[in-house]
This record gives structure tokens, C-alpha cells and sequence, in this order.
């Protein structure tokens, strides 16, 4: 830095503080002069959090057992090398003398039972450890303190247990509704879009945020699936109404973006992380920028009729360099005709169909 | 509020008689008259909301008289609805419309002219509505759902309820678009109070309406979204395609804005709803099939 600015710029700082200015205006002027990133806000005076976004990572949501909280910088960069390596091996060319894989996969359960299914050019699960307020996190969830889902209340193992069960009648390739949502082309992998939205490991851990003073919109990559928040007072929807990704209500608190959300979907519900939540849970997400590369995003999960305790989690959203493509899913879904087909074919050659277990 | 003083200040202004109106009306017109559209801090006309075509242009967007049915069969004595429409009987007739194509007929290539006639024909099968494919653009405009704009002095993005479509309209232009897509690509700018958003790399999958007028990828789509009131907007796009018409031609609508006070953008993730539609005769046990329940 010029050494002229160095010296130059606290001596107006100290004039500015003590001139009456804001001190809204002293912050801006004062990391100006320092070097330092000032928030950006809208023309509304609210912190921008607008652009593209991404929270891929390799830290998961839930921590290993007896392990602290946080890495070494040691062990960060161990498991960063690690999948930096990985990545770069998958990346090689395909070798064209590779031999077809077994009839049938090769019992792995890996993409179709490993006889190969994307290869790593269309992954991007996430290259670096979740960095939070400095920290190299080792799970997402910080609260309970041990980084791990609180215990599960007996009356919602008992409704796990009947979903369970009522799956359990059908065999997976059945029918399209036994399939995942995400691959109906509903809604993504694990829980994108959420709330919470969290990374899904896999791929197209994008989001798009525009805001206005009234809303502001939150687009997933996949499936191009959008969160709009209203900001205001709640009116919150009739109980039984319950869209997806809930019905979500926004307000500032300082200069972080507070959205309560209700009303969620029956159907997102039943599964992951969510499975066997009541029509009570309700997620509190909290948005701050952190840096010019960092939206912090904190959420706390609320539902003492599901979990013993309420649940945090820090997920740090970092700035995407780029655009994001469209995440046109149906409309080229050939899996789900070619997954049920295929089903269909097996059943045919084991012998004609069967009749389903009940 | 200040909709409401919109409201009251054009009331006002048609009950000259009243001495009270006027009055009122001398202390509001100024204002309404330089603040006629909302306009956003930094000056540009405001377009948040949420908005609608009204109409039937989304059955047929050129001139029609109503008809019994999108797709049609011979009859003994005149063509009559055919069997996969049947059942729904009047609802699935076609209202008439007077159109959106800016003088009346899109000038097709005869070829194209004939595809869509075909395509017409075999509606069931081809429209990528049924299948809730993503409608792409100009579709997406006036389908029978609202859409909502999201727009900030840095972004302009557009969530439309069907199908939940979406387009983020880029404020700087990255380029050709790298990718045909259904909702294809859009780069934005202001000209005066118009906000222009031109549209490139559309794949040729979308359709313009039920009535099976169709485009190719290589398809512009230049639209135009002015406002002319704070509850309008005229919606116009300049459509371009060598490939399946015989010049650019035009569209033209005002769109309207959802006034009541808990307006929201429902959600219609229609994906689910078509399943039954597309794979179900790849359940394990058909319904409707002597396994099936």
C-alpha cells in the first residue's frame, strides 16, 4: 500500500470521529482506509447479498464421533490435498481399451450397481473444508455442541417407523413415485433448496439471491427451483397449505437477514434430515455477509415433537465465479422411463410379473 | 398506500363537479403526474410484482374463433373433438381470441406453416405443456399463471408459477450463450423507460401456444416491457427466426398487475402431476391393468 495513504487516512478518520459523522459513514471511510472490504448495500441501505453463490464443501453435516470441532490446519489441508488428488485421477481420460463392465454391475453401489454412470467431469461435490468465522469446521451443525443430530423423539421414530413400513410394501423401481425426488426431477439431492439449504455432496451446490426492499428470491441450481421470501410482518398461509421449501417469512435484524419458515411440504419432508419432522417444525435461517467472498449462513432447526433438542448449523455460502446454467431436469429425464423400463424387462426375463408384496 | 392515491387522484380527476375533488385533486395531481409508474431509487420505472396476460393467447395466439377442441378427429358430418381431449368436453374447448400477432398472422415459412398444422393435428402428443416442459420464451409471458419480476439496480429476474420457469436476465452480457435452453439466455438494458430483454440460444423444443406454432433454435426473441400505468404493462416482443418465418414479426399485450394485498406467486411444480401421464405404463402393475389397483 502507499505509504502516503497509510499515514494520511487515520489522521482524517480522526477528524471524521470526531466531527458527529454517522458512524455508519466512519465504518465505510474507516475500511477504506485500512484496505479493508466494506459491506455493500442496496440503494435501500441493506447489506447486498445479492449474486451467485455456492456452499459446496467436503465437510459434512454431521460430525464423526469424538472428534473436536474444528481441524488442525494440519489435518484442513490433508483432507483438501486428498480430494484434490482424487479429483485430479477421476479427471484422467477414459481408457479406450477399458473393457465393458459386468452384466448387471459389479455389486457395488456405486452409480447403476458400477457398471459406471457419470464420470467426474460432472461432479463438483465440493474441494475445501468449511471455513466459518476462520475456523476449518469438521461438521456443519455446531449445536448440539458434540456436532451431531440431537436424538430423535420417540413419536417420531414411531412415524419413521410407519414410513417405513409403508415403503417397504413396494420394491424400489415399482413405480415413479418410489424413486427419489430428486431423481423425479422434483426437487435436488439431498436438501438444496432446503430450507436448510445445505450442500448435497454431489453437484450444482448453486444459488442465485436477488433482493428487492418486499422479497428476497432465492434460486437453487437444481432444480431451477425458487425460494421466494416475503419481508414484513408474517401472514402465514392456512396450516394445510404446505408448499415447497414451506412458506417463508423475512426481517432484518441489524445487518442480518432473518427468514422464519412454516407450512412445509409433506412430501419434502419425508426424507433426509427432515424425515419424520411434525406440521410444528419450523427453521430459522439467518444470512450475513461475512467478507466480499462470504455469505455466512446459520439455521436452527425447530421441532421438539421430532428432535429433544433444537439444532444449528453453519454453513459458509462462498461467492461463485460465474453463471449458472439452466438445471432443465424432466424435460430430459430418460432415467426415470429407462430406470422403470429396465425394471419392467428384468421382471419379464426372471419369469413374468409378479405380484407386489404386500 | 401510494396506490391508493393513484387510484383516488384518477377518480378525482373524472368528478370535476365537485369543488372538494378538485381541491383534493390540485394537491395530489402534481405528484401522480411525475410519479405516475413507481419507480425504483434509482430512477428506473418499477417493475416488482406480480403480473399477468389476460385473454386467451395462450390457446392461440393468433386470430380465432372459438372451436370444439385442440385437437380434432373426422366426423360423419363435420370434424369432432378426437378421443385423447373427448372427455373434457367444454372444458377443453378453445374460447376465441383476437390474437396478439401484431397484424394478425405470423408469417411462416409455407414448410413451417405446415408443421405447425401437423403439429396441431398431434397435440396431444407434441406440446411441451402437457409434459410440463419449460415454456420458454415468449410462452412463458402469457401462459394462464403469473409471474413474478424481481428487480434491483443490479438484477432483473423473472419467477413464473408454471412449471417454475425462471430467468435470470443478465444486466451485462457474458457472451453467446453457450448452451441452447429452454428458457434461453437474456441480457437486459434500459432504453429510456423500456426495459429491453433480448433472448438468443432457445433450443426448439418450446412452442408459442396449444395451437402448435412452433420456432427453431435459432429463434431471437427481442421483448420490451414498458410500463403505462402503475397496475400495466405493454408487453411487446419482436420475434426473429429465418429458419421457420419469412420475416421478424411481433407480439403485443398488456399485462396486468395482481392489486390485492396478500398477491403471492403460487407454486405449480407440475412435474408430479404428469408422471401418472408419462411413465405409467411403466408401473410395475398398470392401473387400470388386472394387477393394478
Amino acid at each position: 500500500m502507499n505509504m502516503r495513504r497509510t499515514i494520511f487516512i487515520p489522521a482524517v478518520l480522526l477528524m471524521i470521529a470526531n466531527s458527529g459523522f454517522s458512524s455508519h459513514i466512519k465504518a465505510q471511510v474507516q475500511a477504506r482506509a485500512d484496505g479493508q472490504w466494506v459491506m455493500p448495500r442496496t440503494t435501500d441501505g441493506r447489506p447486498d447479498l445479492q449474486g451467485n453463490w455456492t456452499n459446496a464443501t467436503i465437510t459434512p453435516i454431521q460430525r464423526r464421533r469424538d472428534q473436536s470441532a474444528v481441524y488442525s490446519p494440519e489435518e484442513a489441508s490433508r483432507l483438501e490435498g486428498g480430494r484434490a488428488a482424487r479429483t485430479e485421477a477421476l479427471n484422467q481420460p477414459s481408457d479406450p481399451d477399458r473393457v465393458a463392465p459386468p452384466v448387471g454391475g459389479d455389486g457395488s453401489t456405486g452409480a447403476a450397481g458400477g457398471v459406471g454412470g457419470y464420470n467426474y467431469f460432472w461432479i463438483d461435490a465440493g474441494d475445501r473444508v468449511a471455513m466459518f468465522d476462520g475456523e476449518p469446521r469438521t461438521s456443519l451443525i455446531i449445536d448440539p455442541a458434540d456436532g451431531r443430530y440431537p436424538s430423535r423423539t420417540d413419536a417420531s421414530r414411531q412415524r419413521m417407523a410407519e414410513a417405513s413400513q409403508f415403503r417397504r410394501q413396494f420394491g424400489q423401481y415399482d413405480n415413479p413415485e418410489n424413486r427419489p425426488l430428486a431423481e423425479r426431477c422434483v426437487v435436488s439431492f439431498g436438501s438444496n433448496a432446503g430450507p436448510p439449504m445445505l450442500p448435497n455432496y454431489f453437484y450444482n451446490n448453486n444459488y442465485t439471491i436477488v433482493q428487492t426492499p418486499d422479497h428476497i428470491m432465492i434460486m437453487t441450481e437444481m432444480v431451477h427451483d425458487v425460494r421466494i421470501i416475503r419481508m414484513g410482518t408474517p401472514k402465514p398461509l392456512p396450516k394445510h397449505v404446505k408448499p415447497w421449501f414451506g412458506d417463508s417469512w423475512g426481517h432484518w435484524e441489524g445487518d442480518t437477514l432473518v427468514v422464519e419458515t412454516t407450512n412445509f411440504s409433506p412430501t419434502q419432508l419425508n426424507r433426509g434430515q427432515l424425515s419424520g419432522a411434525t406440521d410444528n417444525l419450523k427453521i430459522t435461517e439467518r444470512l450475513t455477509r461475512a467478507d466480499e467472498h462470504t455469505l455466512n449462513y446459520e439455521f436452527t432447526v425447530d421441532d421438539l415433537e421430532t428432535w429433544t433438542d433444537t439444532w444449528t448449523g453453519e454453513v459458509p455460502f462462498t461467492r461463485l465465479p460465474g453463471l449458472v446454467y439452466e438445471y432443465a431436469c424432466h424435460e430430459g429425464n430418460y432415467a426415470m422411463f429407462n430406470v422403470l423400463s429396465g425394471a419392467r424387462a428384468q421382471e419379464r426375463r426372471e419369469g413374468g410379473r409378479q405380484t407386489p408384496e404386500r | 398506500m401510494s396506490n391508493f392515491i393513484f387510484e383516488l387522484a384518477r377518480t378525482l380527476r373524472r368528478t370535476t363537479f365537485s369543488i372538494l375533488a378538485c381541491m383534493a385533486m390540485a394537491a395530489v395531481s402534481a405528484d401522480a403526474q411525475t410519479t405516475e409508474i413507481p419507480r425504483t431509487q434509482d430512477g428506473k420505472p418499477d417493475l416488482n410484482g406480480i403480473w399477468q396476460a389476460l385473454g386467451n393467447a395462450h390457446w392461440d395466439i393468433e386470430p380465432h374463433a372459438a372451436r370444439a377442441a385442440l385437437q380434432m378427429q373426422a366426423g360423419p358430418v363435420v370434424p369432432v373433438p378426437a378421443k385423447p381431449v373427448l372427455a373434457f368436453g367444454a372444458v377443453g374447448s378453445v374460447p376465441s381470441g383476437v390474437g396478439i400477432v401484431v397484424g394478425g398472422e405470423i408469417p411462416y415459412l409455407p414448410e413451417a406453416r405446415a408443421k405447425k398444422i401437423e403439429n396441431q393435428e398431434n397435440w396431444s402428443e407434441r406440446d411441451p405443456e402437457i409434459k410440463c416442459y419449460l415454456p420458454g420464451v415468449p410462452r412463458a409471458t402469457y401462459m394462464p399463471f403469473p409471474f413474478q419480476i424481481f428487480q434491483s439496480s443490479s438484477h432483473f429476474f423473472i419467477a413464473y408459477e408454471y412449471a417454475g420457469a425462471l430467468r435470470n436476465i443478465y444486466m451485462e452480457d457474458p457472451g453467446p450463450a453457450q448452451v441452447d435452453s429452454w428458457m434461453g439466455q437474456s441480457v437486459g438494458h434500459w432504453e429510456g423507460d423500456t426495459f429491453v430483454a433480448e433472448g438468443s440460444g432457445f433450443n426448439d423444443q418450446t412452442w408459442f401456444d396449444r395451437a402448435g406454432n412452433h420456432h427453431s433454435a435459432s429463434m431471437t426473441v427481442v421483448e420490451r416491457y414498458t410500463m403505462t400505468s402503475p397496475h400495466h404493462i405493454l408487453y411487446e416482443a419482436t420475434i426473429e427466426d429465418p429458419e421457420t418465418f419469412s420475416r421478424p414479426w411481433m407480439i403485443r399485450m398488456p399485462l396486468y398487475r395482481h392489486v390485492n394485498e396478500d398477491a403471492r406467486l403460487g407454486q405449480f411444480k407440475c412435474v408430479e402431476f404428469v408422471e401418472e401421464l408419462m411413465y405409467g405404463q411403466l408401473r410395475k402393475n398398470p392401473i387400470g391393468s388386472e394387477e393394478g389397483r
